[in-house]
């Protein structure tokens, strides 16, 4: 079959920039994550690594498997992908490349200024940057660049999707268009809390223009962002399975409509949720952490319903396939089409993620894991699995559409993504585990003096997990750059397969096409939920003065 | 409007998944509300630059506020270590915990306990807690402050009510 459209070469460049930036932050940054991994198993290579100058610490090595892995390479990737949706959906060009370029460029150059302060030893602050302890600034101002710049590409999104709109009136946007500004809807809304931390206190503190800044006020505004951030992970994740995955798997969508409403519902309610990270922070008032955890707990029905639309599409595929039974349709489905496992693997252990999550969210339940190494467990089966092996799955037919290239080593390929679900279920079972014995996260397990005998068994376990993931992740960055640049040149171009919906399009009703009524209730429901707890915040601020030194 | 087609297991799906997220909020909220098991409060703000001068924290420590059954403990967390490093306290009594930082951000996890609040400079986290048991609880730092983090711990020995204080 012969794709409908067709992207243009220098449109092809520009999103494989984008794919090659998140494919090189995740080579460096994967190198540490089985490095702490290893430390707990007690195999401490740190020494090795700080005589060889490649990390000074566990905790820079944490801060670059954080910084790159959680934050570059999901960025850029997805940033990279919904481009692709917006033209691909859109069947036009983006109305202003240009800004675009701007905006993908910026990013870039926050990037490289962030990571030059990172590599040098001189922001072991981790992902979360928490103050008082402080970074030079220009750190700071490389992650304003960073999300700046991806506001701009957002832009360039909504001034195309408009245009769009103007020349198709009363027509429904294409699902992986409309699905792809959503997320940088929810982007754009979820930012802003961080932005408002780092231009307003962090960056004028670590100037020396202001003397101190409140605490708990800073992790108010970050966890504003934080939480909204794993969605904007996740939905691009989703835009994959809902439009992608069904025709992939021989099948169809099941149900648009459905699809359509959960976007809309993460856009609502997935903002104004940041107290359920500061459960145990005293500044926050009990009542609107409990407010924040009901409306966490809100968020799992679109995840439902996802599961319910995205596994009955499968489910389609399955018997059209020969899958007969109650369970024969999904033995049926390409469980050998490394495109299709990465993400059925992904969605598998997304479902533990989930369990894990309600957990989180459950307001008192939070005391026993908050801080313990259950969190690093449980968004490793998230962002890590079900958001990265689908990535993963995505590249292994955008990369070779992109390129021109086949996919190399397909059978590697395969093997890699197995391995990834399989290393990835040891190591977060461990973790969790260790975290209800209360260790605790961000620490280097292997060195510290309070750890019981009894915890050895699982900490070796973290560390096999380490080894598998080590492996599998440098498969991929093999396949990765042989199917960017060394590959044999395809014949004819990829297929992109965006499943058709079961019932007609048109039949969605008008109102999950309409942006104004959503946004307004999402930015309503966002000032309704932060309002108090931020006027209470600022107006009995405690300064509190960096203590100017450098502890790591 | 157009209106919304919504399949008929896909239905039932959403009203199950209703029903049980409205249990677990309940359960949780009778949880915390009315049985006590809740998360931790702010008890004051202080300048963490000046906790040396505040009478309440002069001196950090356990004090007696009814014999064999209320207690208090201020706990100062700098890096890297907990001030005091050792703590003892009867079995049976309702002890409370005052928490804050005199630098940077810590934590504060007591083991096989509930007891868990992110310890903020210019913030003094409250959370109780009644030990049934004798033994000795490790308290540890769960949030990264440094080089030293992974060494910052401290203990709460638990005694008998009848060996307290001697």
């Amino acid at each position: 079959m012969q794709n409908e459209y067709t992207l243009t070469r220098a449109e092809k460049r520009f999103i494989g920039w984008h794919i090659l930036v998140a494919v090189s932050a995740l080579a460096i940054g994967s190198f540490f994550g089985p490095m702490q991994a290893f430390n707990y198993a007690g195999w401490n290579f740190y020494p090795k690594l700080r005589e060889l100058h490649i990390a000074q610490s566990y905790y820079q090595g944490l801060t670059l498997h954080g910084v790159l892995n959680a934050v570059v390479w999901t960025t850029f990737f997805i940033t990279g992908f919904l481009t692709f949706n917006m033209i691909y959906g859109l069947k036009r060009p983006l109305k202003y490349p240009k800004l675009n370029a701007f905006g993908f460029w910026m990013m870039v150059v926050g990037l490289v200024l962030a990571a030059i302060y990172i590599l040098a030893n001189k922001a072991s602050v981790l992902y979360t940057f928490y103050p008082p302890m402080q970074a030079p600034w220009p750190f700071y101002l490389g992650l304003v660049l960073l999300v700046v710049g991806s506001w701009i590409e957002g832009y360039g999104f909504y001034f195309t999707l408009h245009q769009w709109k103007k020349d198709n009136p009363g027509v429904r946007t294409p699902f992986i268009a409309f699905a792809s500004v959503a997320t940088m809807v929810l982007w754009q809304l979820a930012t802003l809390g961080v932005a408002i931390e780092t231009l307003f206190m962090l960056l004028p503190w670590s100037m020396g223009l202001v003397k101190g800044i409140d605490i708990q006020l800073a992790r108010t505004f970050f966890w504003w962002f934080g939480h909204p951030l794993v969605y904007f992970w996740l939905l691009p994740a989703y835009i994959s399975w809902y439009a992608y995955l069904p025709r992939q798997a021989g099948g169809k969508l099941y149900s648009e409509t459905m699809a359509r409403l959960a976007f809309w519902l993460f856009i609502l309610l997935s903002v104004p949720v940041g107290f359920h990270h500061q459960f145990v922070d005293p500044g926050v008032a009990p009542g609107w952490k409990y407010i924040h955890a009901l409306l966490t707990l809100s968020v799992v029905i679109p995840s439902l319903m996802t599961l319910f639309t995205v596994v009955a599409s499968l489910e389609y595929a399955g018997r059209k396939r020969g899958g007969k039974g109650l369970m024969g349709w999904l033995a049926a489905l390409p469980w050998n089409d490394p495109v299709v496992a990465a993400q059925l693997l992904g969605g598998i252990l997304f479902i533990f993620g989930g369990f894990g999550g309600i957990v989180n969210a459950s307001y008192n339940t939070n005391l026993i894991l908050h801080n313990t190494a259950w969190v690093p467990g449980h968004f490793h089966l998230t962002v890590s699995t079900a958001v990265t092996l689908t990535f993963m799955g995505i590249s292994f037919w955008l990369v070779p559409y992109l390129t021109g290239r086949e996919l190399c080593c397909r059978k590697a390929a395969l093997w890699m993504v197995y391995l990834w679900f399989i290393g990835m279920a040891i190591f977060s079972q461990a973790m969790h585990s260790l975290g209800l014995l209360g260790a605790p996260r961000r620490t280097p397990l292997g060195e510290a003096p309070y750890i019981p005998a009894e915890w050895s068994g699982l900490l070796l376990r973290v560390g096999i997990g380490g080894i598998i993931l080590f492996i599998a992740v440098y498969m991929y960055i093999w396949i990765m750059v042989h199917t960017a640049f060394f590959a044999k040149k395809a014949t004819k171009e990829v297929e992109v397969q965006v499943a058709e919906a079961m019932t007609d399009v048109q039949l969605v009703p008008e109102w999950l096409d309409a942006w104004k009524p959503w946004l307004v209730g999402a930015v309503a429901l966002l000032v309704v939920a932060y309002t108090p707890v931020l006027i209470d915040l600022i107006s009995g601020m405690v300064p509190v003065v960096a203590p100017g030194m450098k502890l790591w | 409007m157009s209106s919304l087609h919504i399949d008929r297991h896909e239905k039932r799906w959403i009203t199950i998944s209703m029903v049980l997220l409205a249990a677990f909020a309940v359960l949780i909220g009778v949880a915390g509300f009315a049985l006590g098991v809740q998360v931790p409060t702010l008890e004051q703000k202080v300048d963490p630059a000046k906790l040396d001068q505040d009478p309440k924290w002069s001196n950090p420590g356990v004090r007696e506020i009814v014999p064999g059954k209320k207690y208090e403990v201020y706990i100062i967390a700098q890096t890297w270590q907990f001030t005091p490093r050792e703590i003892v306290v009867p079995a049976g009594a309702k002890v409370t915990f005052y928490v804050t930082s005199r630098d940077i951000q810590h934590g504060f996890k007591v083991l096989n306990t509930d007891l868990n609040v992110q310890v903020i400079p210019g913030y003094v986290g409250k959370l109780s807690y009644t030990f049934d048991q004798p033994g000795e609880y490790k308290f540890i730092c769960t949030e990264y402050c440094g080089l030293g983090h992974a060494a910052m711990f401290g203990m709460i020995k638990v005694v008998p009510p009848e060996e307290f204080g001697q």
